[in-house]
Formats: C-alpha cells, structure tokens, sequence
C-alpha cells in the first residue's frame, strides 16, 4: 500500500488540530490515503510495518472508548508502538494544568500526541508546547477533525462525491464539535450544508460560517442526500436549551416520517454513541438500507491510519531537511 | 529607581515645556516650578527672563508637561503595591483609584487605612480605595458606606461583580444618595454572561466557546439607569463595551441625568478578533467586542458620553492565563500602556491631545472629587512628561510589572512617557 512516494507536500502542516484552515488538496489526500487503508482492514493479513519504530501516546483528557479504541487500532495497524494515558480528572484538579501534561509527555519522547480534552482550544495550547506531532481528537465544541474526515470518507463511498450534494445537520449543533468539523469540511469540498436544530441549539453567527440555518425537520430535510444527526450533549448543557426529550424527539428526532421529506436513497449518518428515541427512531438507525451508522465505525479506523501515516511522513521530511 | 523620601526636595524649575493643562485649557510653551512637594508656579511666561538661582533645572526639550495621569480603576493584587506601582509611574499615573477587591476587601473602614498604609510603603504612585458597596461584595447587604467615605472611599464599586438583585441596587442607591457619594458600576447581568469565555458571535461559535452576550450589559445599563432615574443615585458605568450600552447612556444624559461611564482602551482599541486562536490575553471583562461596537466606543469618547478612559489594570499570574481559553483567568494589565493607546485616538484624528489627555486626568479627577488632574499652585506636584509622537513597541516581557498580560503585546504604539513626578520627587525617568 505505501510505496513509499507519498508526496505530502499538499499537507503543510505539523499538526491536524482542525478541519478550518485545511485546503481540498489536504483534505483530499488524507482521504486518498485513508481508502486505501480500507480493503486491507478487512483482512486478516492487515498489519503495515509503516510506522513501526514510532510511538503513538492516547491522551485523553476526556472519557471516550470509542475514539480511543479507534485511534489504537489504526496505530497498531501500522505497527507504531501505542501508550494509553486516560488523565484522571484528579490530577488535573491536584493542580497541574494541561501545559505541565504536556511537557512531561513531551519528555518521552512520543512522535505523535492524540488528545482529547473538554475545553475548546486545549489541545492547541498543548500543540505549542510540544515537539511532536498533535492529532486534535476532540476539543470541547470546536473541533473534531478525524470523525469530519471518517463521515466524508463514508460519503464518498456511498455517493462517489461530496461534491454538490445537499447534507442537513441535525440536533445540537450549539454544543458540537462534530458539527463544526463537518460544515468546514463538507464547504470545502463543495457540498451544500443546512442545520435543523430548536434556536436554542443554534450558536450565534453560525450562518457565517456558510450554512442554511432550519427549525423545522421537514422543511430542513428537504431533497436532502445526507442526514447527520448529532448526540445531545446532555454534559455539556447547562441550563434550559429544551423542556424534555420527549418533546424533543416529538420534533427533531428522526423518524420515518420527517425522513419521508430527504430524498428517497438519503443516507442517515450519526457519530454515536447514539441516544436511541431522543434524537433518532431505533428502527432509522438499524435500517441497514438507509444507516451507514455502522461503516462510519470502520472508515474511523481507515481515517486514522491516514492522518497518523501523513503526519509521520511529514516528521520524515523534516528530519530529512 | 529608588526614592529617597528624606533628601530636601528644594525648587525645581521645568523649563522649555509645551504645558498642557486640560482643566484650564491651557496649552502653551512655558514653564513650571515647583517647590518641595508643590506647585508653585506655572505658565507661558515663566522663565522667559530668567530662572531662580537656587533651582534646580530639568530641560523639557519642548515635550508636553501635564498633570500626572488619575487612573480610576485599577486591581491591585495582594498587599504589595511595589510592582504595581512601577506599572503606574512608568505609564505617568500618578494617582490610582483602586477596586475594593483587595485582600481583604475594602467593605470596612480599618482596610482603607490600610490600603493607603501599604501605598504610602510603596512609596510610588498615590492610591485612593474605592469601597465595597455590599459587605464581602457579595450583591447582598449594603456596606458601611457613610464610614467608609469617612475613612477615606472615593466611591463605591463591588469590584468585578454586578449588583444582581434590583432591589438591593435601589437601596444601595437611595442610600448613598443620602452622602452624596457615587456607585461605579460593572454592568454585566450574571445570569446571561454565566459560562462565557469571550463575546458571543461568529467569532466565539467558531472557536467553540461559549459566548457572552452583549445584552448582558445592555440589561444592567438600562436596568440600573431607570433605578438611577427613581432614587436620584450617582451612578457610574465603569468599562462600558457595547454601542448598545453608550446609546443608552448618552440618552440618558440627554434627558438631564447625573450619569457617567468609563471606558478602557481595549475597547476602542481592539475587536474580537484579538482572541484569534485562543489568545488568553485578549480574555478581559468585559469581553472584546464587535468592530461595530469598538467603532461606537470611539464616537461615545468623541461626543463626551464617555467621560473618562481608565486602564482597568488587572494583573494575573502566567499560571492563570497559560490554560485552555475558557479556564483562564480574565482581565489584562493596563497601566503602562493607557497613555500610547488613549493617544492612538489622537493619531487617528478622533481627539486633540489636550482632549486626550483630559480624559485620563481632569475628568477622572473632577469626578472622583481628587485633588489631582491638574496644575493648581499650591497643589500637590504630580507630574508626567511625555513626547506624544515617540514610538515604540508594546513588550509584555519588558513591562515593568511583575504580571506581564497585556492584550497590547507586540503593538507599535505612539507616546511615551519620559518622566513622571510625585510631589514634586521624580519617581520614573525613562532614561534611567
């Protein structure tokens, strides 16, 4: 698979902290290289010496299995040697911040960092104070660029383009870093991107951002080719941003009815883990028809590897300069 | 530089000065002399024949000497005031009005003697206390306020806090009414900026952080202004950021009340865009607002209903702002930067320099009822001299404050302060 012509010049950059900022050409490459990696992981024979000799560090600052576990595989797939760290809550509160994490992994000596960390920018602020290279997984609501990069992997595959097609975002967008990654990706490369969500999940100026802003699931699903339903970050609210979640599936959980308004063959995506009869029907999401659900899972894997195997290639170039 | 309190002051003759007084409307060459700790002569023909022998001469080489810049909202931290200090000396204040949110707070007559105790230590820049309007300042009984002016309060403010519950403003209002004093007020309704990291808008849903609203000051402005209205209170916005907040203001003033707001230069100065990818100096409170709302400061400071610009010196430690965005400590030190950045509106051509200046030393002093902003013979010598047209670079690292958080660093600024003199002692010389 890697012949060793990677040519990683249309990715400049160290890190993968976002999606905003990357050009299509970026955008496309990882996607490339992450396609590749598909057919390969279904089989058994499915292990890469790419980046044997280098070590991956887990940093989650924030509980997650599923991103983790996702993260390690792809990792291991490639035969990069993978440590864990889940930061307990406790040390952070004993005191030592994000910075200090930081340097002390740095001390090790990792080549690549994955964080998660639940407040908006952290991973950043850790990016600077590093040598290695950073992969941003998860920060508070601003970014998540892997899981942008795994649903449009999935809609390449199911639609052979991105390109012009019409994708409705649904739910909290207010509180999701999913959401942000998707509408700077999914513009870049050229789709047409709606929100449906009650205003109270709609951040203020998100329109700016180059979306059409709906309230109302039928009108907002319109000839849709796409529909994203995103996870209510109960944790994350504070205050009253809906009255209870039967009234909230009542109007913006996806059913077959609202469906019934999207086209006929649209693909019913959600990053999981989902909240069964809150934001979507049981019966929506285990439609094996309709659901790509269950592929978005395995292209994780694929996009991973990708965005690990070019950031290694671009530690290469720099220790080759 | 060192003090020395004990050595004869004697006469001291300033000579060849561009004097600017904007209490008189003075603005001419000349010169000043002062004897010992005071003032004692000062205007366009002084000197023209003949300087008295025994006094010493300091050449102002035709640079503007003004009255000392009255700093009316400054955080001092702890109970040293030395650091703080050499922030204000070296930026021309020379009086410094500070917020109650000392340790301890200043909600009892005992601390405002010995907060002025502590400044008199320090020996630099004179500090008068604003007092606590409620005890603790926590929004919930009014403080001794009577005793508390009595001992030495120039006004009253709960420091970073807004008075939350209406009624407990009316009161606080009405009663202060009773003495006269003034209630300064930080507008911002908690319930609304709750969360917040920075101002609500693209920019913030972009970076993913939570937003405060502009309404969360635009509520209290007008809540507060009809509880003014009711209780004839003296009533005083400090920091105000919106267009929606000055529009409010200004109407009110035309309608004859006894109102008067402040701002500080971040807010005519920089937007939110500032924050850029996750800056945690640019984290301030309130926070930095819209370039339509940076564009209404400027016109509110231009039209006089904004009466003073104060620095809102807010000292942090690294530690507090080396943290993700939304866990770092807000606020910006201000002190050393608040004469080149209020003078940037003289550069643009929004303000004469005797405009300028009189927002950072007549106004705030008349205010405040300070026995300070202006030259007055007989009166305290404090003095700056400065070069409105020099320019030179902001740098955190070589601000002479311990804290070195400015939302400025890096900025090329025009206007520097080359001396600043307390009672008639020079406490800051630019060239030592």
């Amino acid at each position: 698979m890697n012949d060793g012509t990677l040519n990683v010049s249309v990715f400049p950059h160290r890190h993968l902290l976002g999606i905003e900022g990357l050009s299509p050409v970026a955008i496309s490459l990882l996607l490339e290289r992450a396609a590749s990696f598909v057919e390969l992981n279904r089989r058994h024979d499915n292990k890469l010496a790419t980046l044997a000799g280098r070590t991956v560090m887990n940093l989650f600052f924030e509980d997650s299995t599923r991103t983790r576990t996702s993260f390690e595989l792809a990792a291991k797939r490639l035969s990069a040697d993978v440590i864990n760290m889940t930061v307990s809550t406790s040390s952070i509160k004993k005191g030592e911040t994000v910075v200090d994490t930081a340097m002390t992994l740095n001390a090790m000596h990792p080549d690549v960092l994955v964080v998660r960390h639940a407040d908006a920018g952290a991973v950043q602020l850790l990016a600077e104070k590093v040598n290695c290279a950073v992969v941003n997984a998860g920060d508070g609501r601003h970014e998540h660029p892997t899981q942008a990069l795994l649903d449009a992997l999935t809609i390449q595959r199911r639609k052979g383009k991105i390109q012009g097609l019409q994708v409705a975002i649904c739910g909290d967008i207010a509180h999701s870093r999913v959401a942000r990654s998707n509408i700077h990706l999914l513009n870049a490369m050229g789709a047409r991107v709606r929100l449906i969500a009650p205003k109270t999940l709609i951040p203020a100026g998100i329109e700016r951002l180059g979306v059409e802003v709906y309230h109302e699931m039928e009108a907002g699903l319109r000839d849709c080719d796409i529909v994203m339903m995103l996870r209510l970050q109960s944790e994350r609210m504070q205050g009253n941003f809906f009255p209870s979640t039967r009234e909230y599936y009542r109007f913006f959980g996806l059913d077959y009815a609202k469906l019934a308004s999207a086209k006929p063959d649209a693909l019913i995506m959600h990053p999981g883990p989902m909240n069964r009869g809150v934001e979507i029907a049981s019966d929506v999401a285990d439609d094996i028809g309709r659901s790509a659900i269950r592929e978005q899972v395995e292209m994780g894997v694929a996009v991973r590897m990708a965005c690990l195997e070019v950031l290694c290639a671009k530690l290469d170039e720099e220790a080759g300069q | 530089m060192n003090v020395k309190l004990d050595q004869p002051l004697g006469r001291v003759a300033y000579i060849n000065a561009h004097l600017i007084d904007p209490a008189s409307g003075l603005d001419a060459e000349g010169g000043l002399l002062t004897d010992g700790e005071v003032i004692a002569d000062f205007g366009p023909g002084l000197f023209a024949d003949s300087v008295p022998e025994d006094a010493k001469v300091i050449d102002c080489h035709g640079h503007v000497l003004a009255p000392g810049l009255v700093d009316m909202r400054v955080q001092l931290s702890g109970s040293d005031f030395t650091s703080s200090g050499r922030a204000a000396v070296a930026g021309g204040v020379t009086s410094a009005v500070c917020l109650p949110g000392t340790d301890p707070v200043i909600d009892d007559s005992s601390v405002v003697e010995f907060i002025a105790r502590a400044a008199r230590k320090a020996g630099l820049v004179k500090v008068y206390p604003y007092g606590a309007i409620t005890k603790g300042m926590a929004g919930l009984e009014i403080s001794e306020m009577g005793l508390l002016a009595e001992a030495g309060a120039v006004a009253f403010a709960d420091g970073i806090a807004t008075v939350r519950d209406a009624q407990t403003l009316r009161q606080v209002l009405s009663y202060a009414a009773t003495f006269g004093l003034m209630v300064v007020e930080h507008a911002e309704d908690p319930s609304l900026a709750e969360g917040g990291a920075m101002n609500e808008g693209e920019t913030a849903t972009r970076l993913g952080l939570p937003g405060i609203p502009k309404l969360a000051e635009v509520l209290i402005v007008e809540r507060d202004l009809k509880i003014a209205e009711l209780t004839g209170g003296r009533l005083h916005f400090a920091h105000v950021s919106t267009a929606e907040s000055v529009a409010a203001i200004r109407q009110a003033k035309e309608h004859g009340m006894s109102v008067t707001c402040d701002t500080a230069p971040p807010y005519f100065s920089l937007n939110e865009a500032a924050v850029g990818d996750y800056r945690t100096f640019a984290k301030l409170s309130p926070p930095l607002r819209s370039e339509a709302d940076r564009g209404a400061i400027i016109a509110a400071i231009k039209d006089g209903t904004i009466d003073v610009i104060a620095s809102d010196h807010c000292p942090q430690h690294e530690d507090a702002k080396r943290q993700p965005f939304a866990q770092a400590a807000t606020g910006g030190v201000g002190m050393e930067t608040l004469l080149a950045i209020t003078l940037e509106l003289v550069h643009n051509g929004h303000l004469s320099l005797i405009e300028a200046l009189g927002l950072i030393t007549a106004h705030p002093a008349e205010l405040l009822g300070l026995e300070a902003g202006r030259f007055k013979k007989g009166a305290a010598a404090d003095l700056v001299l400065l070069n409105p047209d020099q320019g030179w670079k902001v740098d955190a690292d070589q601000l002479n404050s311990k804290a070195k958080n400015t939302p400025f660093d890096e900025r090329p600024v025009q206007g520097r302060v080359l001396r600043t003199v307390i009672d008639g002692r020079t406490v800051f010389d630019l060239k030592t």
